[in-house]
């Protein structure tokens, strides 16, 4: 498969880029749109002498992800919104004990039970720390089948680096969907673990933890959390952009929406508005500066979403009232078209860059 | 000098926050001693659970990991798939395991997973302050049934080696208690042939020990030992539930 | 150069392998593809959906409100999709198991019985294959030497001997529709 171009759907894609980033046991519960890429480990993962497990329930499943990090093994798991929900307190244990691992997303559209078609509803719960604590995750949102090999791979070594869970946010389509993809020859970044419980021959003992009772110890502990945080911040931003040099309108949209909105932006251009294009592909950290740059030449910005409006508060934020943000956005699975935000982007356009 | 009495090498050398009277420093000492006899103290991980041993990490001497409430066999799942060579052990109270614990306790039992259990059973939520547990007896006052366990409004408590029991992937599971010196011998016992199982790869393998809390019950800790004769063993009976099929 | 198709049918018609065909043949011949699969409860007996894009560029929207061309297996996917395809654009109707005619004069419609081809083959799970023949000789967005190749990649080993019967069916479907 090196080198050579395949056909692969997204979740699949992921499932072989952790394992050749390294990745020795995943576990994980089934649930639509993503139960492909547990399928596709249960058969590979023994072939390569490696740990396929599927849970009882995704509550059992994160806390075998935080067993084994602890052991200091790549480890993943994966799941699609409801099944990350029930995840959320082991994801809160796992950062508080720092612990590297991968926990992949592929959303569906809430709340509730909601439905199984595609959505970006999670975005709040992924950036903002879904349970309890001060907490973040390192958040990338793949916008292709290339991307979700390539993010999955990167997701790994930063999880190792930062000693911090690391989600890939994807959705039901680029789960779904089929492009071709590529895998290139490289070797796993590897990090010594000494803090990981092996047993303790030839050290002191090792405790993998989460507690701290005594409130000053606690709260150094989230000083150094945050710390890291911000060094995250600082180092690991990354994004994408599209014809946004002289956009007056630009757009801001991450994931499966960046796509449609890529060809928005070109319809508009061919209509003779100058819209642009920039796509977060981290989520956390933000693309802050980038935005507040962009967003001083263009005359006002364009956020699309498949949710309510989530984002949306972390463009406003970055923008900081210089210019007008707008909202356009999906829910329950349903996908905007090409025209639709061309629409959108028009609009704009006619309110904020007509003289 | 002969020695006749000294700490298991296992034995951290600090003194604990349990409760004067509370048995879990005896169920401590017999962990430490087994893993001493075994010899597997350098190969050998704990899970810690949420409830009064939440810092058993600080009482034995092996490495640890501390897990969200109920689900350290989940956790131990995580470490011996990861490691299978090491040897792993989870220490829940019955709130933990029998409470909101059970799908994990079940499924892990389930698949036999080389692990071993030490399951504390006081009949009560010690941690929180002396509410009910799922394995609160008929008419017990806790903080949360003030006027006894009601069972048709609170259910029955759960004998969990004997549901336990039931499934294939159990090597050895038997209940014991420590409250006093010949059932503290048999309990020891229990424990060694429970990481037997796991370090022989028999199956899954638990102990239930009953213990006391005399805190939370308002006893004495002298009347909370007679406690576990008179009102839990007759509930919770002694004795082997599963052996495995060599020894049979 | 960009086309894009949305094939519809049955689950079970093959409208998925149908779909994925195509995309392969298209990064066979060094093109952008990308293919969008409907998923859900259709997938078990409903109908099923997939939209497929072929492009020299870099594509980005994966979804298509306007297809070029539009290869509709059953009434439901006709009466669904026919509104969509593109002024100018293709239709392909299953003409086996679709009893109405078109109802757009702005496009090119071609009836094609392609169960009833796959039948006389022998083997009605061909249907699919009938249609891709037909879908290749109307538009050129691949050649058939691709196809055969494509033939190879999808279908698992253990399946090879059944190439020969697809690509048949493939060589049918094209002849059916040349002018």
């Amino acid at each position: 498969m090196l080198g050579e171009k395949v056909l692969m759907k997204g979740n699949e894609a992921i499932g072989e880029a952790a394992i050749r980033a390294g990745c020795q046991l995943y576990f994980a519960y089934p649930i639509t749109p993503q139960s492909e890429l547990p399928q596709y480990l249960a058969r590979r993962m023994p072939e390569e002498g490696r740990v396929f497990l599927q849970a009882e329930s995704e509550i059992a499943a994160i806390n075998m992800v935080y067993g084994a990090a602890g052991t200091g093994a790549r480890v993943m798991t994966s799941s699609s919104s409801p099944g990350i929900s029930l995840k959320q307190e082991g994801i809160s244990y796992i950062a508080g004990a720092e612990l590297p691992c991968v926990i992949v997303n592929i959303v569906r559209g809430g709340p509730g039970l909601g439905g199984i078609q595609p959505a970006q509803s999670d975005y709040f719960q992924a950036t903002k720390g879904g349970g309890h604590g001060d907490y973040r995750l390192i958040v990338l949102a793949p916008a292709s089948v290339q991307e979700m090999v390539d993010l999955t791979i990167l997701a790994f070594d930063l999880a190792d680096q930062y000693r911090n869970p690391v989600m890939i946010l994807g959705d039901g389509v680029l789960g779904q969907m089929m492009e071709p993809v590529e895998f290139k020859d490289f070797e796993p970044v590897k990090i010594p673990k000494p803090w990981a419980t092996t047993g303790r021959k030839g050290r002191e003992k090792n405790i993998i933890n989460s507690l701290y009772l005594d409130p000053t110890k606690l709260e150094e502990h989230n000083w150094h959390l945050q710390a890291k945080y911000r060094e995250i911040a600082e180092k690991e931003v990354r994004y994408d952009t599209y014809r946004s040099e002289d956009a007056e309108v630009l757009v801001v949209a991450y994931g499966i929406t960046a796509r449609i909105a890529r060809t928005a932006v070109d319809m508009a251009r061919a209509q003779g508005i100058a819209a642009g294009l920039l796509r977060p592909i981290t989520l956390f950290p933000f693309p802050t500066e980038a935005i507040a740059q962009a967003a001083e030449g263009a005359k006002a910005l364009l956020t699309v979403e498949l949710s309510a409006g989530q984002m949306v508060e972390d463009v406003r934020l970055a923008v900081n009232g210089k210019r007008p943000v707008y909202f356009y956005g999906r829910t329950g699975g349903m996908m905007p078209t090409p025209e639709e935000i061309c629409r959108e982007i028009v609009k704009v356009a006619g309110k904020e860059v007509a003289e | 000098m002969k020695v006749v009495f000294e700490r298991p090498r296992a034995l951290s050398d600090v003194t604990t926050h349990y409760c004067p009277g509370c048995t879990h420093g005896i169920i401590h000492r017999l962990v430490a001693e087994v893993i001493d006899e075994l010899g597997i103290l350098e190969r050998t991980i704990g899970v810690a659970p949420v409830g009064c041993a939440v810092l058993a990490y600080n009482y034995l001497e092996c490495d640890w990991q501390q897990a969200a409430h109920g689900r350290a066999p989940a956790v131990a799942t995580g470490i011996k798939r990861a490691l299978p060579d090491r040897v792993v052990f989870t220490y829940q109270g019955d709130g933990d395991l029998a409470s909101i614990g059970t799908a994990e306790i079940v499924h892990a039992a389930n698949r036999g997973e080389r692990i071993t259990v030490i399951y504390v059973n006081n009949a009560i939520y010690g941690m929180t302050g002396g509410q009910m547990a799922p394995t609160t007896l008929e008419g017990q006052v806790t903080a949360t049934s003030p006027r006894g366990r009601d069972i048709k409004q609170a259910g029955h408590p759960m004998r969990m080696a004997e549901m336990l029991a039931t499934l294939p992937g159990v090597s050895y599971l038997a209940r014991v208690a420590v409250n006093k010196p010949a059932n503290i011998m048999k309990a020891k016992k229990a424990i060694k042939q429970a990481f037997m199982v796991q370090i022989d790869d028999l199956g899954f393998g638990m102990v239930e020990i009953l213990s006391t809390c005399p805190t939370n019950w308002g006893l004495q800790p002298a009347k909370a030992m007679e406690w576990v004769d008179e009102k839990m063993i007759p509930y919770y009976p002694l004795g082997e539930f599963k052996v495995p099929g060599e020894v049979k | 150069m960009k086309q894009e198709f949305i094939i519809a049918g049955f689950g079970g018609q093959g409208v998925l392998l149908l779909g994925q065909m195509l995309a392969y043949a298209g990064m066979l011949e060094g093109k952008q593809v990308s293919w969008m699969p409907s998923y859900g409860p259709e997938m078990r007996g409903g109908t099923a959906n997939c939209t497929v894009v072929i492009s020299d560029e870099e594509i980005g929207s994966p979804v298509v409100s306007q297809p070029s061309c539009v290869i509709a297996l059953n009434l439901p996917s006709l009466d669904k999709f026919e509104p969509m395809v593109k002024p100018g654009g293709l239709l392909l109707i299953n003409s086996s198991l679709v009893d109405r005619e078109p109802r757009r004069d702005d496009i090119k419609a071609v009836a094609l019985p392609a169960t009833e081809i796959a039948s006389e083959l022998g083997n009605i799970r061909v249907t699919n294959m009938v249609a891709l023949g037909a879908l290749v000789q109307l538009t050129g967005i691949a050649s058939f030497s691709t196809l055969e190749e494509v033939l190879k990649k999808v279908l698992p080993e253990h399946r090879h001997s059944l190439i020969p019967l697809n690509l048949q069916a493939i060589q049918r479907g094209a002849q059916e529709v040349k002018a």
